[in-house]
């Protein structure tokens, strides 16, 4: 994999890697990409994809009020709080094309 | 025998009989902590208080005439993957370092109604992603029979915890063998039920299509206590069947009549150690000493399996990972920086570098322009994989062979190099793939005294059978009787 490709799927994930990072993960995903490359020899032809082991269906509950978390506990892992809110980084910046 | 080298079933006993209290029972077992875990680093959270006090309260019901639970005052230890109300859920990642769910896990809950006692949370490798728990954010776990050696993994601390007596029984979870590994290489027995046997709600997601719940125990009975105590439907999780739980603990001492014993011819190809076979084909006399009908099956696509597990698993897991984003709960990075590099650098921070690699290839798989050749390509060759099994078990009843290659191996053998780590699993995956169930019960040591384990495949909502046919190779032999010596 090329170092750019890398930059690219690490910024879709979410990663901030260093330089050094990247290369190492180059190097190393192209191994594992080397190695599960090795499916292409299958002929999958008229194959259903297999997500998943069960059949699976929808499954709903009535729509009825059940006890849930109060405030304070669903606070009590936040990183930071303001209030009875969770403190975050400003999501919207008038600056950055991005987040428009 | 001390309290701690017995089996679960044997501790419920001396209780009814008056022998023991679980306070006696649980304080034996922390003692063992105390002396044994500072070599063995199985656990990475034990409230010492709270548990003697549970055990004194499951003391107070029994005294007091009141029913009790399959498991009363049974200490267990925990893979520190499933949520525990008000104690420590960490994953043994920095990321979820002072995480502390507000909930219980669906298991925690059946365990708790069966009156067992929690006695502590164990060490894994990092959202259970590896398979020598050397991948854990905070302690690398040394398996019991060889301090040098690695307990196999992810859930290397539940099984080290059974295998060092500091538990009679643990809770792991395997999403490609990280039961059925670390109890073959710890010399115990490990079970990964059929997908949607045991609810993962309140279990930290890794791949939801292959996580499930699983026993770890000395003997094929009391993993058979254990399934039936987690066992069971639960509307909290779409994924729970629902159909009854067998009363698997009645029917394990019968054995299996007319039964057709599998072995897939290629398990024994390539990389699989000479003892380990030798151990495995000696496994295979007993049960045709027993009766048994041993017929070669293939599975034509096994060797794909792992190609196709890490693919699959790591596109579930970069999405199930997504969630860590320092916003709600969980590490934040200290710096004041925007929104997206706040998460860039959270997760960064916050992940070990296993989990950041399978992030990275799990999106890769699934990004734009490489889907269809890996994801989908994966997702039709499991398809593959589970016909073969089918076709196999139109023709046995179980699949059995060895569950992991080698022994264990040392501390740091594989640790540079993911991809022979990820070999160590070639085995086990499948069966995740497939959705079946499997288990692992000792069948041998090398010379060198690690243990070696026999995997047995059974078709889906069979466990019964399995610990049937698990429990009449246990009877003849005396392998699950041996302990790690800790003199």
């Amino acid at each position: 994999m090329e170092i750019e490709e890398v930059r690219k799927v690490a910024r879709l994930g979410r990663l901030e890697l260093s330089d050094d990072d990247l290369v190492l993960i180059a190097r190393q995903l192209s191994a594992i990409i080397g190695y599960v490359d090795q499916l292409k020899e299958l002929n999958t032809d008229g194959v259903e994809p297999m997500a998943h082991p069960l059949p699976i269906q929808n499954v709903f509950r009535s729509d009825e009020l059940v006890p849930s978390l109060t405030v304070d506990e669903a606070l009590r892992n936040a990183p930071a709080r303001s209030g009875d809110f969770f403190a975050v980084p400003a999501i919207l910046d008038p600056g950055d094309e991005e987040s428009h | 025998m001390s309290f701690v080298e017995r089996t679960a079933a044997e501790l419920l006993a001396l209780q009814g009989k008056g022998d023991a209290t679980a306070e006696d029972i649980t304080d034996s077992f922390l003692r063992s902590i105390r002396e044994r875990d500072p070599k063995v680093k199985a656990f990475v959270h034990v409230d010492e208080n709270a548990v003697r006090e549970r055990a004194r309260a499951i003391d107070q019901k029994r005294k007091k005439g009141m029913p009790l639970g399959a498991l009363a005052g049974v200490p267990i230890a925990i893979k520190d993957v499933l949520c525990t109300r008000r104690v420590p859920t960490t994953c043994c990642s920095k990321i979820l370092k002072n995480f502390v769910p507000p909930y219980d896990a669906h298991v925690i809950e059946k365990l708790i109604a069966a009156d067992a006692v929690l006695i502590g949370k164990t060490n894994m490798d990092e959202f259970a992603m590896g398979s020598s728990t050397e991948n854990s954010a905070f302690q690398v776990t040394r398996n019991p029979w060889d301090f040098e050696r690695i307990p196999g993994g992810s859930s290397g601390g539940s099984a080290a915890a059974v295998a060092a007596c500091e538990a009679p029984l643990s809770l792991g979870t395997d999403t490609g063998g990280s039961i059925r590994q670390p109890a073959s290489l710890c010399g115990i027995v490990g079970m990964k039920p059929t997908y949607g046997r045991v609810s993962r709600f309140g279990l930290v997601a890794f791949a939801s299509s292959l996580d499930q719940i699983g026993p770890f125990a000395h003997d094929v009975t009391d993993a058979a206590l254990l399934l039936e105590a987690i066992a069971g439907h639960d509307d909290r999780d779409s994924t729970s069947v629902n159909e009854p739980v067998p009363h698997y603990s009645g029917t394990v001492n019968e054995p299996v009549k007319s039964l057709t014993i599998g072995v897939a011819k290629e398990y024994f190809t390539g990389g699989l150690d000479g003892e380990v076979e030798s151990a495995i084909r000696g496994a295979l006399k007993e049960y045709e000493k027993l009766g048994a009908k041993v017929k070669e099956v293939s599975l034509p696509h096994s060797p794909y399996a792992i190609a196709t597990y890490y693919l699959v698993a790591t596109a579930e897991a970069s999405s199930n990972l997504a969630r860590y984003d320092g916003m709600h709960y969980g590490y934040r990075t200290p710096g004041k920086l925007d929104l997206i590099s706040t998460y860039s650098r959270t997760r960064a921070e916050g992940f070990g570098k296993e989990v950041q690699r399978r992030i990275m290839l799990g999106t890769y798989a699934l990004s734009s322009g490489y889907k269809d050749a890996y994801y989908l390509k994966a997702l039709k060759v499991r398809r593959l994989i589970k016909n073969d099994f089918d076709m196999a078990f139109a023709e046995c009843d179980v699949v059995v062979g060895p569950t992991s290659p080698t022994a264990a191996f040392k501390v740091g053998e594989k640790t540079s190099d993911p991809l022979a780590m990820y070999l160590s699993d070639i085995y086990t995956i499948s069966c995740n793939l497939a959705g079946i169930a499997g288990m692992s019960i000792p069948c041998g040591f090398t010379k060198g005294g690690l243990p070696i384990g026999l995997q047995i495949q059974a078709p889906p909502f069979e466990e019964e059978k399995m610990l049937r046919v698990a429990r009449m190779y246990e009877k003849v032999t005396d392998w699950h009787t041996r302990r790690a010596n800790f003199a």
